[in-house]
């Protein structure tokens, strides 16, 4: 397979509004980084799935969202919970385990929540949030409120059964769901090749009525274009809405993996495609945004970041007295 | 008021439908058809196609959806045809519904009712004779409801839908032609086990099915100079130590009835309390009257067989009582 050149063309934004997209990027970027050493240092345990690569997928995709909609997303979520809005410092002390994370330590990298923002989670069931996002969305309908409910997935998640029954039961029902399939090719080792027989996903959700659109998930702009075109039509309520990101990721599909499936030149290949240096380049040829502007959002990206570490590292143990504690209501 | 099972389970239904317009009902055949065990025939008519919902034979979806609508502030009742069919959608039920609250720090609630028939009897071969309430029994986070008469068929849906956690609930096939008197008020109480028979020579301690056929083994024995004591536990999760203990306490000798297969299964939960917190009100050691551990067959004698019957609960009673 020959990749498409990386993303290029006029940025169709306003300057402040693309610095923005940039910004959240690099925070997603740097934030995964410094979690990966941490990881090295032992400081972040059991599972940690990084997101570097599909970076703008997430953010393009969020910011076509309004603050009142639902995500229901993987476990491969760090990026969207905070463009959605949860703070860098609770994400870290979620992942450290403390009981200043999100979840009080009780989740960790993969069960990233937050009522307050509606942001149901930080599945780690492959599939396991398409039938939730189905229910928030009746839930929705029934109550007569005009919300829609994103649900990210991967093109893993196709081949579970599940995706079938929600599909087909969003398009019955004519329920407000954005389902964003991210496809960055591989279920942790298995290619799409080699475990789908039918691999243009987007005719899977149109077997089922759904409308749908594929996007190039390395290029921000397409990305937010085709959500925000897509969450229209839902919000309108013309039903359920599939968007295909074609991306890649570029570390291994978790810290336990040895990433032994892939060849390394695919790899690189994919990353001059990368969405952080195309988005900016094309933002620098344009005159939107200056090296040294880089560098400043950059440090201060680098800031937030190492405040965050701190206040994980600062942060307490729940006290195992509280250990069953919310099993059930108190 | 005289009523059947089936009719309590109903009335309660569509008195959950009209107090609150966030419940809902959905599940397969639960409207155009009346539901397969024709619990919820002519509420459609009443309440409408989006309160009484069919599904798609999608089991995994439609409680994945339920634990979804509960989430954003629906009271959804979801019924899954039969126990059976609900290992379809076990993912939702252990992978979401019951550890939500607890894995984002108490932020979600899944107000959310399951309703499922349970149970063999009727001659329909291994697939549909399952009895796996222990397997729910098992799992933190959620409660599960085995209720055995009219009058908690009538009650326990109210106290179900009133709890903020899922809630599953077992119904026994063979429960829903039974018929009995309906108490004004009922109880709504789903908290504890109830003494459904005083006595005081051996505790016969059962739930759900096998609720009439312990009763009637306790009429057996009578007849024979014994005075059985039968407990129904009602919820079997959280387990009511405090009623098991009593009762054992009481009559010192107790035998447990479940429908389940012996290995693994409620009953063996139940004795293992015993031995924790009563061994030493006890005369003679537990015994235990489950399912044969084969498949239930179709062909009527065999199954009879293979499952918990009166003449069996009376002899493991004469066991103990050498």
């Amino acid at each position: 397979m020959t990749l498409a050149p990386p993303p290029s063309g006029p940025v169709p934004w306003e300057r402040e509004f693309a610095l923005g997209m940039v910004r959240d990027m690099l925070r997603i970027r740097r934030m995964e980084e410094r979690a990966a050493e941490l990881y090295g240092e032992q400081k972040i345990r059991g599972f940690l799935h990084l997101y570097i690569g599909e970076e703008a997928v997430a953010v393009g995709a969020l910011h076509a969202l309004a603050p009142e909609d639902n995500i229901v997303a993987t476990y491969r979520e760090h990026g969207h919970a905070l463009v959605r809005g949860m703070p860098m410092r609770t994400i870290m002390a979620e992942m450290y385990g403390k009981r200043e994370g999100c979840s009080r330590g009780r989740g960790g990298s993969m069960h990233l929540f937050d009522a307050k923002r509606r942001l149901y989670g930080g599945n780690a069931i492959v599939g396991g949030g398409l039938p939730l996002a189905v229910g928030l969305a009746l839930a929705d309908k029934l109550q007569g409120v005009r919300r829609v409910t994103a649900c990210f997935f991967g093109e893993g998640a196709m081949a579970e059964g599940v995706f079938h029954e929600s599909m087909n039961l969003a398009a019955l029902w004519q329920v407000p769901v954005l389902f964003c399939c991210e496809n960055n090719l591989y279920a942790m080792g298995t290619a799409l090749a080699r475990s789908e027989s039918q691999t243009d996903l987007c005719v899977k959700a149109a077997a089922y009525k759904v409308p749908t659109l594929k996007a190039d998930g390395q290029d921000v702009v397409a990305v937010h274009e085709a959500a925000k075109e897509a969450q229209q039509q839902v919000r309108a309520g013309e039903g359920p809405f599939f968007v295909e990101f074609q991306t890649y990721r570029y570390r291994a599909h978790s810290m336990f993996d040895p990433d032994l499936y892939r060849d390394r030149k695919e790899i690189e290949e994919w990353k001059t495609r990368g969405p952080l240096h195309s988005f900016t380049a094309r933002l620098k040829a344009e005159g939107k945004l200056s090296e040294e502007q880089f560098l400043a959002l950059d440090a201060e990206v680098a800031k937030e970041v190492e405040d965050a570490v701190a206040y994980a590292e600062a942060g307490s143990w729940e006290p195992v007295e509280d250990l069953t504690r919310d099993v059930y209501a108190p | 008021m005289k009523t059947s099972y089936r009719e309590a389970m109903r009335a309660a239904l569509r008195e959950a439908l009209a107090a609150d317009p966030r419940v809902f009902l959905m599940g397969e055949d639960v409207g155009k058809y009346g539901g397969s065990y024709a619990v919820s025939k002519g509420l459609l008519e009443e309440f409408g196609p989006e309160r009484i919902r069919d599904t798609p034979l999608s089991e995994l979806a439609f409680v994945g959806a339920g634990i979804g609508a509960a989430l954003g502030g629906m009271h959804p009742i979801v019924e899954v045809m039969t126990v059976n069919f609900s290992l379809l959608a076990l993912d939702q039920i252990v992978n979401t519904a019951s550890l939500y609250r607890h894995m984002s720090g108490g932020q979600f609630s899944v107000p959310l009712v399951i309703r499922m028939a349970t149970g063999a009897g009727r001659q329909i071969a291994a697939q549909h004779s399952h009895s796996l309430e222990n397997w729910y029994a098992h799992v933190p986070g959620l409660k599960v409801l085995t209720p055995a008469t009219v009058e908690d068929a009538r009650g326990m849906l109210a106290s179900a839908l009133a709890d903020p956690d899922p809630v599953v609930i077992f119904e026994h096939a063979q429960l829903y032609n039974v018929e009995g008197e309906l108490p004004e008020p009922w109880t709504t109480d789903m908290k504890k086990a109830s003494v459904r028979r005083q006595g005081k020579d051996v505790s016969l301690i059962t739930y759900g099915g096998s609720l009439p056929k312990t009763l009637k083994a306790a009429e057996m024995l009578a007849r024979e100079g014994i005075d059985a004591e039968v407990v129904d536990l009602r919820v079997l999760r959280p387990l009511d130590d405090a009623t098991i203990m009593a009762s054992v306490a009481k009559c010192r000798r107790a035998v447990i009835i479940d429908e389940g297969w012996k290995t693994g299964s409620l009953a063996a939960e139940v004795m293992a309390r015993i031995v924790e917190q009563a061994f030493y009100e006890l005369d003679a050691p537990l015994a235990r009257v489950c399912s044969e551990e084969v498949p239930v067959p179709y062909a009527k004698h065999m199954e009879e067989a293979a499952l918990p019957q009166p003449a069996k609960i009376v002899a493991a009673v004469k066991g103990l009582l050498g």
